[in-house]
């Protein structure tokens, strides 16, 4: 046990921390906003996985990451079209259509990496970029500031997202789509218009944050990759309260307890580590249970029709 | 006059399964012909794989066995209103306990063994969904958020006792560590249904289950209760009908499904709990069940379709190179056919009656 806690290893988990914390951040964030606005998208691991593989693709095939980061952003895109669509347009039960797009995602993905005959090895991804003077602060600058761009940016938009949705006449219509989607539309504020926004921009931020594992953090593409990543963002999303700085909190908790697990694997200390990463999930339905749903936007997950019926 | 509109509006919610597998196979087509694949020599060798020998008949029903057990678990979840993701854990628990189970029992009678073992998956299955339930009930908790969370807890348990506690002795000794129990007792096996194939009795099993599902729902109080909070949880509020309790009980009894399914999977096919005995069937379930107009009944061929898309797929793999995968993006664009066009028979009665009104 002393092993493990010494200085050097418990620095070297909190930079795992921050890293693996960034394709929780994307695709959490961007769903929060489109549960905020009242949909729920189940389908962001299939999102995630689909982003993934373009980024991979592209960036197998050009060397270009910026362009494997918008192919991602472009894939989330469309697939955030459908799900808008879906839940906008046809009013589906938003949970069944969210696992469909899911199965959809994991499928094409899979196919689309056997089928275009991708190479199976590791690309350069994103490099590590030091900030300068920050990265040269004691142990401080390992931890936080030796990360690549990504990182830096999913980090950022925490703030981004919660000014817009605070502070801002685009948040305050998002919001109210959510809330009390009867008393927007009467005020002239087109739910739907806000919804589809809302729900594609979460879906191009879930292929980013695919694109964040496969170009970013591994830097290779394996079928299901994301082994249910996606979900535990949408969980995240409850969690965090519907708050960006929650939703930030409960990315890093996960993300530190399998930093926390990996070094465990390596130092082959023989704790159970199967069971501690049983924690955050454990940790997560606590949450759940104690967390105030008074914050939940109401009208989630329930279609909204402008009262012809 | 009416009454011929009513039933057109039956007919036609009937057959949007249908047109929706059509649609999704037409989209595959589109996509395999866009990666330079004959769909139609796809599409054949599919056919071929799942219905050119017996034992490929045979596997079909191997395949939809575990299908429609999880989708009968989703019939009564869905029917009762409650999303119920967690079909995935729920395999995995209910595998496990029958593994232990049968495991700790060696010299057991094969009675006690088949149907120990199998209340014992169902037990789990039912704790892992009850506890979803239990936590909507009494505190109101997502049901959606909690099962995918109670899979992934199921997988890291299954993780924890087959390379612990579980782990095939013989393994051990070889050095080799791989995840996996021991076999479990020949006694405890299904029995074989068709010499020379890989079908077993569970697949009777399953067709029992879905009788017992079909009367449970529609001819019991529990599961007139059941419906009725799916069908309008406020009226069934004021009609004195415990709505929380209900929903509880749908999503515990839809774990005992899925859980039975594990059980089937390690007694028919597996013989050892090992890694990847859910094998998707908790998501794959569900469109069964959607196929099926989530009625018991209607899953029992819809599982069978399904299973002849898996094992059609395996061919296809290896006869013209067409990925499996290309079944799961097909189930995923199905559930959504079959969810969107929910639409357009609701709008359909709504006209009706809207003009009933009127007249």
């Amino acid at each position: 046990m002393n092993e493990l806690f010494t200085v050097p290893v418990l620095l070297g988990i909190l930079y795992s921390g921050v890293r693996l914390a960034t394709p929780y951040l994307y695709a959490a964030l961007g769903e929060m906003f489109a549960q905020r606005s009242g949909v729920v998208n189940l389908g962001v691991d299939g999102i995630m996985l689909m982003g993934a593989f373009a980024a991979f693709f592209v960036v197998s095939n050009t060397g270009n990451l910026l362009l494997g980061v918008l192919a991602a952003m472009l894939v989330g895109l469309l697939m955030g079209l459908i799900m808008s669509f879906v839940s906008v347009n046809l009013q589906a039960e938003q949970g069944i259509s969210g696992i469909g797009l899911y199965l959809f995602g994991l499928g094409l993905s899979s196919l689309l990496f056997k089928k275009l005959s991708v190479s199976t090895r590791a690309i350069e991804g994103f490099p590590a970029l030091p900030i300068p003077v920050l990265s040269d602060l004691p142990e401080i600058g390992d931890v936080f500031f030796k990360h690549n761009i990504l990182v830096y940016i999913a980090f950022a938009l925490v703030p981004v997202a919660a000014f817009v949705l605070n502070h801002t006449t685009l948040g305050l219509k998002v919001r109210a789509a959510g809330m009390k989607p009867e008393a927007a539309d009467s005020l002239g504020v087109s739910v739907a218009r806000v919804r589809y926004l809302c729900v594609t921009f979460g879906s191009m931020m879930a292929g980013l944050a695919g694109a964040s594992l496969s170009i970013g953090l591994i830097n290779l593409f394996q079928e299901n990759m994301t082994s249910g990543l996606g979900f535990i963002a949408v969980a995240l999303v409850y969690f965090g309260g519907w708050t960006p700085l929650g939703v930030m909190i409960g990315a890093l908790l996960f993300s530190m307890v399998n930093a926390l697990q990996l070094w465990v694997q390596v130092k082959a200390i023989p704790i159970p580590s199967d069971l501690a990463v049983m924690l955050p999930y454990i940790l997560t339905i606590a949450a759940l249970v104690l967390g105030r749903r008074a914050r939940q936007p109401a009208a989630l997950s329930k279609p909204f029709s402008r009262g012809e019926n | 006059m009416q009454r011929a509109k009513v039933l057109f509006e039956r007919s036609l919610s009937a057959l949007t399964p249908f047109l929706a597998v059509l649609l999704a196979l037409a989209v595959g087509a589109i996509m395999l012909f866009a990666l330079k694949v004959d769909p139609i020599t796809a599409y054949g060798a599919l056919i071929e794989g799942a219905f050119g020998s017996p034992f490929a008949l045979a596997q079909v029903l191997v395949k939809a066995t575990p299908l429609l057990l999880v989708g009968l678990g989703i019939c009564i979840a869905f029917r009762g209103g409650v999303i119920n993701i967690g079909g995935e854990g729920q395999i995995i628990v209910g595998a496990l306990a029958t593994a232990a189970f049968t495991l700790a029992l060696p010299q057991a009678p094969a009675i006690v063994l088949l149907v120990g073992g199998m209340l014992c998956g169902m037990l789990a299955g039912g704790i892992w969904g009850g506890i979803a339930g239990a936590l909507k009930a009494r505190f109101g908790v997502n049901e959606i958020l909690t099962t995918i969370m109670m899979n992934a807890i199921a997988a890291q348990l299954a993780n924890f006792l087959l390379r612990g506690p579980m782990i095939d002795p013989i393994e051990v000794k070889n050095g080799t560590m791989l995840a996996q129990s021991a076999r479990l007792p020949e006694l405890s096996w299904l029995p074989k249904l068709v010499p020379q194939t890989l079908l077993h009795a569970g697949a009777i099993v399953a067709v029992i289950m879905a009788v017992v599902v079909y009367i449970l729902l529609w001819r019991t109080v529990l599961g007139y209760r059941i419906r009725a909070v799916g069908l309008n949880a406020e009226a069934a509020r004021f009609a004195g009908i415990r709505v929380p309790v209900y929903q509880a009980l749908a999503l515990l009894l839809s774990g005992v499904m899925a859980g039975l399914a594990g059980s089937v999977e390690v007694l028919g096919v597996s013989h050892r709990m090992m890694d990847g005995v859910s094998g998707g069937y908790g998501f794959s379930g569900i469109v069964a069940a959607l196929f099926g107009k989530l009625h018991p009944l209607g899953a029992i061929p819809a599982s069978a379709l399904f299973g002849s898309l898996l094992v059609g797929a395996d061919k296809m793999q290896r006869a013209v190179q067409v990925p499996s995968a290309l079944i799961d993006a097909l189930n995923g664009l199905v559930v959504l056919f079959v969810v969107s066009s929910d639409i357009l028979v609701r709008r359909r009665a709504q006209r009706r009656k809207a003009a009933e009104r009127k007249s």
